[in-house]
């Protein structure tokens, strides 16, 4: 299942004035793999997401993904060139139906413009008629499709976080990042929301990369796992290994116990 | 409802318009039908800025200077070079002012178009702000076009204006680019690209991780909108045939926000509505103006005071109807059927 390495960062350091909130990131994330960013709250964890999604310029290193230099490239380039995010709180265009959310995402692989609706050229109709057709399609894929004409925004909360994730794969990602995908989860959702990511691991040709807090998740489903705490990665390696690790059990728990999966 | 239902009842409802429009223009008197085109005008004006304003998040208080642009250019493109002669008492014209000369079709465009290059042009450094800075900045931009109108007269002819402009505009003209502003902009937002608008007024971080060049959208927003403001500009110029740098004050771009709040930001048919409710309220409040006589008690008339009325009634919408008339809603064919169908019931 392991194939070439799709994202490296290397020795990738964002400062805020005097605060170091990642130091020396190096993460080699797997082609085709799904891997897991853990670590306690204000490790820098959503920083290092940010940065990959260019929505942080790193203070030092570089960024490459798919054998580009992505390094500081603004968001919607970092989006074109196939990475794809959600976020922690989920930020879905809550006046648009579920639908618009969704073709939304699609309008980066866009050809034809608003001259050309306003026109009504033949081209425009046929890729409008397609890009609904595709993004229905997105939309059965992640259980929404009955809800295509609602509000985004009188989504239930679970439904919001799946038609967040549609919308990312609406860009055609080949890389995609999930923000505490399971966060507010209860257990038998957390367990449905594995599957789910399996499945479209699967269907879309994905790797994955998730910050979670939930360790069932993180145990059971990512194959790699890396683990920062204060912006420093103090461990990584796969799940039984992390498990295992003393340093992993000391920042993440304190003390005394070990993680529970 | 199907696409070919729809574009019967369209153009059933420009027919209608049409017919309407032609009674109008042999039974109403002059009155009436000035207010027709103030109508039609602020319309195209409030259209505009709601595109700008209500379905992209910019708050824009450029309007008053997009609209002076336009019609400075038309009237001089309409003016024969006799008036020109004639009106440029101050300083001469210059060359290329004093000859150029177009028919009232390209001399509306030739108005919207610079309108939308100068748009484009300040819009470069200016929509690098956000919210409120916006607002401040194309504030700054419509005053810095009326003093430059005020302080070129080889351009403007001055603080003295244009009189005379030829009066082209009229029932027709108007609402026939009333139509168009209408059509375009009900195209650009049902395009994907009005959804990436609406997207970027809700949240702009999540667009631009959307893969959404957010830069560039509020570009294209701004220049179409500023491209119709210039058009307005340029028909009010011909139909009032006369303009100088004072009409273009900061209160013509609050007229228009007025129209669009009420209507609803976000909602065409709310701004339709509102367009033709406060112009028509404008002129019929001039009663208020007038001397009231209350049991024999002669209360003088107060110059104004339907501004003082409109300010209250604006303070009412913010304070009970945030939304305004629609909100984000839209009035469709489908929507006005059920309304019907529930009547009949």
């Amino acid at each position: 299942m392991a194939g070439d390495v799709i994202l490296a960062t290397s020795d990738v350091t964002m400062r805020f004035g005097g605060l170091a909130a990642v130091t020396d990131l190096s993460l080699a994330v797997r082609r085709g793999t799904i891997a897991g960013l853990i670590g306690p709250n204000g490790a820098g964890k959503t920083t290092c997401f940010n940065m990959i999604t260019g929505f942080y310029k790193p203070t030092m290193g570089t960024i490459v993904f798919d054998g580009q230099e992505v390094t500081g490239l603004p968001p919607h380039k970092v989006c074109k060139a196939g990475i794809a995010r959600t976020f922690q709180n989920i930020r879905l265009f809550g006046n648009e139906t579920v639908l618009e959310n969704v073709m939304i995402g699609r309008h980066l692989r866009q050809k034809t413009s608003w001259i050309d609706a306003v026109l009504f050229t033949p081209g425009y109709l046929r890729e409008d008629k397609a890009m609904r057709a595709h993004c229905l399609e997105l939309l059965a894929a992640v259980g929404l499709a009955d809800l295509a004409d609602e509000q985004a925004s009188s989504l239930a909360y679970g439904a919001q976080r799946r038609l967040e994730i549609a919308r990312a794969l609406a860009t055609e990602p080949s890389f995609l990042l999930l923000d505490e995908p399971a966060a507010g989860m209860n257990p038998q959702e957390s367990e449905d929301l594995m599957g789910f990511v399996r499945t479209i691991r699967q269907d879309f040709d994905l790797t994955i990369l998730l910050i979670e807090h939930d360790m069932k998740v993180v145990m059971g489903i990512c194959e790699h796992i890396w683990v920062l705490d204060y912006g420093v990665t103090i461990a990584e390696g796969a799940p039984e290994a992390i498990r295992r690790d003393p340093k992993v059990i000391l920042a993440y728990l304190g003390e005394e116990g070990g993680l529970h999966a | 409802m199907r696409r070919g239902q729809t574009v019967i009842l369209n153009l059933v409802a420009v027919a209608a318009l049409g017919g309407f429009l032609w009674l109008a223009e042999g039974n109403f008197d002059g009155y009436k039908i000035q207010i027709l085109n103030l109508i039609a005008i602020n319309i195209i004006l409030a259209l505009s800025l709601n595109l700008i304003y209500g379905f992209t998040g910019l708050f824009s208080l450029g309007h008053a200077g997009f609209m002076a642009i336009g019609a400075y250019i038309c009237s001089i493109l309409i003016m024969t070079p006799d008036q020109k002669d004639m009106l440029f008492l101050l300083e001469p014209a210059y060359d290329w002012v004093q000859n150029a000369q177009a028919p009232f079709l390209v001399a509306v465009l030739a108005g919207g178009l610079v309108a939308a290059a100068i748009g484009a042009l300040v819009g470069f450094p200016l929509l690098r702000l956000g919210d409120d800075y916006l607002g401040i900045a194309t504030l700054g931009f419509a005053e810095i076009i009326r003093v430059l109108a005020n302080n070129f007269p080889r351009l403007t002819n001055g603080a003295l204006g244009f009189k005379g402009i030829p009066d082209y505009a009229n029932l027709w003209w108007n609402f026939g680019w009333c139509l168009v502003t209408l059509y375009v902009i009900v195209r650009l937002l049902k395009s994907n690209t009005g959804n990436v608008l609406k997207a970027i007024r809700d949240d702009e971080a999540a667009a631009r991780a959307m893969g959404v060049n957010v830069f560039r959208y509020k570009l294209l927003s701004f220049t179409v909108g500023a491209f119709f403001a210039g058009v307005g500009g340029a028909l009010l110029a011909s139909l009032l045939t006369t303009i100088d740098p004072k009409m273009f004050l900061f209160t013509l771009t609050f007229n228009i926000l007025m129209i669009v709040v009420a209507g609803g930001l976000g909602s065409l048919s709310g701004t339709v509505m509102a367009g033709i409710g406060i112009t028509v309220l404008l002129e019929w409040l001039r009663v208020v103006e007038n001397p009231v006589d209350i049991f024999g008690y002669e209360l003088p008339g107060v110059p104004g005071m339907r501004m003082v009325v409109f300010s209250l009634a604006l303070i009412m919408i913010i304070l009970f109807r945030r939304e305004g008339l629609m909100g984000m809603r839209e009035l469709h064919w489908q929507s006005l059927f059920k309304v019907f169908s529930r009547g009949r019931a």
